[in-house]
């Protein structure tokens, strides 16, 4: 098994200020062709910890980037977000995450 | 409002197919049950693995249902998704719902795991035949853009029922199977029509291999699933022995057919060539259903 043919994990946490009451893991996309699945569930912490395995190597900082605008808009705390990845444009990323976001209980009083 | 059922996700037509708020999920994301093969392949798992299975209501009824994600690798049938969908049939004979509803869209055994997703197709095959033994409903749903094909093909066709919007296809071997072994003169897959013609719900609904033919609309499915629940089809030697009767008169009548068009014409419809540009309604009235079907 060469390093090419193996898959990148990631994982990045922020410290989030918008704890979450308990709720049911929510799931929103699908692991297809540029596009990919996130996992919503609650955590016993106070952050937002966010893990990634994706096909397509090589891009941990575009990922922090996505992952730290994500944390920038919504603030979640108490929460484990985990992606699988294949290869979805850094756009579709965080759509998926505004939409799993979205999906939370009372998601809509977090709104601007 | 409709909603397109070939452009839902599974879990979108489970939430709007089935009565409101009434699915329970089994294995759902959160617990993991991911292939154990995709990931040494460098391959993205699912965290369902590409087909949602648990319990729902239908009308008031519980049902057991399982819909398959074609978006991920194609529906294919892998070690854990075909052990979900046995394990759901085997809850079935303990639970005794009021049918098990297949929402299948799958291109057949997954390649990557070809040894485990044969086994698993078999396995399945045999959990859904002890279902029906014991007079529980089995509903095939087929609406996805991936169609229904190989061995989900073959466990769509042991079950009770079959319902497809002209969208669905349902057949063993895939355009591109065919193409690949026989050549090009045989079978041109890239030609969508002919592909249609052959494999398409329209075809498979004049030929008696689907049973209720609908428009691609997650209600028009609701509203067969609903018609056809308590659609129990004898599973006994003599309703096999029709069935392979049916099947040798088939060869029969329609074998030196080249195009679904030429099956239609010897069944008696009229203007066969303009079967594709009918909707599902017009389909249905042609009524040439009955013709082909072991009553």
């Amino acid at each position: 098994m060469t390093d090419n043919t193996s898959m990148e994990t990631l994982h990045f946490e922020f410290e989030g200020a918008h704890a979450r009451t308990a709720f049911a893991p929510i799931l929103v996309g699908v692991v297809g062709s540029g596009n990919l699945e996130v996992l919503i569930e609650p955590a016993a912490h106070s952050r937002c910890q966010i893990d990634i395995t994706t096909s397509a190597r090589g891009f941990g900082p575009i990922w922090e980037a996505v992952a730290r605008d994500f944390h920038s808009r919504h603030g979640l705390a108490g929460v484990a977000v985990s992606i699988n990845d294949m290869g979805a444009t850094p756009a579709v990323v965080s759509l998926r995450l505004d939409q799993a976001a979205a999906s939370l209980p009372g998601a809509q009083d977090d709104q601007p | 409002m409709n909603r397109s059922f070939a452009e839902s996700t599974a879990r979108e037509r489970v939430q709007h197919l089935f009565d409101a708020d009434s699915f329970q999920e089994i294995l759902g994301p959160g617990a993991r049950m991911v292939s154990p093969h995709l990931a040494l392949l460098g391959v993205p798992s699912s965290f369902d693995d590409g087909v949602v299975v648990g319990r729902a209501r239908l009308g008031g009824q519980t049902v057991l249902v399982a819909a398959q994600e074609g978006a991920f690798m194609g529906g294919g049938v892998g070690e854990v998704h075909g052990a979900k969908l046995v394990g759901l049939f085997q809850r079935a004979l303990i639970e005794k719902p009021a049918a098990v509803v297949v929402l299948a869209e799958s291109g057949g055994v997954r390649l990557h795991e070809a040894n485990a997703g044969l086994i698993a197709v078999s396995e399945v095959m045999r959990a859904l035949l002890d279902v029906r033994a014991l007079g529980i409903p089995v509903l095939m749903l087929i609406g996805g853009a991936n169609g229904c094909f190989g061995g989900m093909g073959l466990i769509a066709r042991c079950a009770d029922c079959v319902v497809m919007s002209d969208i669905g296809r349902l057949s063993m071997s895939g355009p591109e199977v065919i193409e690949s072994s026989y050549g090009v003169e045989e079978f041109d897959a890239r030609d969508r029509a002919l592909v249609w013609r052959t494999t398409g719900g329209k075809h498979r609904y004049l030929t008696g291999d689907c049973d209720v033919l609908v428009d691609d609309d997650v209600a028009a499915f609701r509203a067969a699933a609903l018609d056809t629940l308590p659609c129990h089809r004898a599973l006994t030697l003599d309703a096999m022995e029709q069935e392979h009767a049916l099947l040798a008169d088939r060869l029969v009548r329609f074998g030196e057919c080249t195009d679904g068009a030429q099956v239609w014409q010897a069944l008696g419809i009229a203007n066969p060539l303009a079967v594709p540009e009918l909707d599902a309604r017009g389909v249905r009235a042609l009524q040439t259903h009955d013709s082909d079907v072991p009553a």
